[in-house]
């Protein structure tokens, strides 16, 4: 019953990504490049998610998931140079090529050889992420 | 059609947030795509595997479906493989880095006002805008 909806939640993911422009690189970068051709999709498909889920926080208070378990736990309020360092680095290459996961998952069928390039590229960057913060960690830990 | 993005953009939101809520309200987790994909990458998330899987299976075929019958959807990825290597290889260390990328931290984060999804929010539209004018504007690369 968890992979049923899962699957369901990542098709209506999908169809999202694909209806509001996310998948289209053009509509995500018009939408970065603030000194172009501004293209305020975005904030309108940012926004419509948030909105909902925002509401699905406020019903999970107090709940439990239909399917059992615990909600997860609001995370520490902790920032740390990963969270940030990861960030800079994601919105480089999301500026970039114009995709990010969800999309770069959502197009894999259709986007061409170009995104499964994009995809093996992101999943060696994946793997390569555990030694890359052993390093920074010991970067941090010695300034 | 121009005009009608934001309306595609803001109907296309609500079924984004929408998947979130499912996957949070039915089976209690997160709408992380980088961290769904990731756990299953580095076999971090081993003990949800399966279910980790079916999202994902769900996030792929959907879509290619409502392609095929559709629309004939066009990602306008660049043609520049050394662009699309790089930036894949930065999204993929980043978002792991950072625990999250748009839908983790920007969907499932600041909809519930958590200050890690807000800041990495801040640093990943910065960087992304920092990227386009340098890449775009000064270099002249994409």
């Amino acid at each position: 019953m968890r992979n049923v909806f899962a699957f369901l939640a990542g098709g209506l993911f999908g169809a999202g990504l694909l209806i509001s422009g996310m998948t289209d690189t053009t509509k995500v970068q018009g939408w970065l490049d603030i000194f172009g051709d501004w293209d305020p999709t975005l904030a309108f498909v940012l926004g419509g998610a948030i909105l909902p889920m925002a509401i699905a926080w406020r019903f999970a208070m107090g709940r439990v998931p239909a399917l059992g378990g615990a909600f997860p736990a609001k995370p520490e309020a902790k920032l740390g140079h990963n969270l940030v360092l990861g960030s800079l680095l994601f919105g480089a290459g999301w500026g970039l090529a114009g995709l990010c996961p969800g999309p770069a998952m959502a197009s894999l069928t259709w986007g061409g050889m170009g995104g499964l390039v994009f995809m093996a590229a992101m999943i060696a960057g994946m793997l390569a992420a555990p030694p890359v913060r052993v390093w920074v960690d010991g970067i941090a830990a010695s300034s | 059609m121009i005009e009608m993005d934001w309306i595609w953009g803001l109907v296309g939101g609500l079924m984004i947030g929408g998947a979130a809520a499912l996957f949070l309200l039915v089976n209690g987790r997160i709408m992380g795509a980088s961290g769904l994909l990731g756990g299953l990458v580095d076999g971090s998330g081993s003990p949800n595997r399966a279910e980790r899987a079916a999202f994902i299976a769900g996030l792929v075929t959907v879509p290619a479906v409502l392609a095929l019958l559709f629309f004939e959807p066009e990602t306008n990825l660049t043609p520049n493989l050394a662009v699309v290597i790089s930036a894949g290889l930065l999204v993929g260390i980043g978002t792991r880095l950072a625990n999250g990328c748009t839908s983790g931290h920007g969907v499932c984060g600041i909809s519930r006002f958590s200050l890690r999804g807000m800041v990495a929010t801040v640093f990943y539209l910065l960087a992304g805008g920092f990227s386009v004018v340098i890449f775009r504007h000064l270099l002249g690369v994409i």
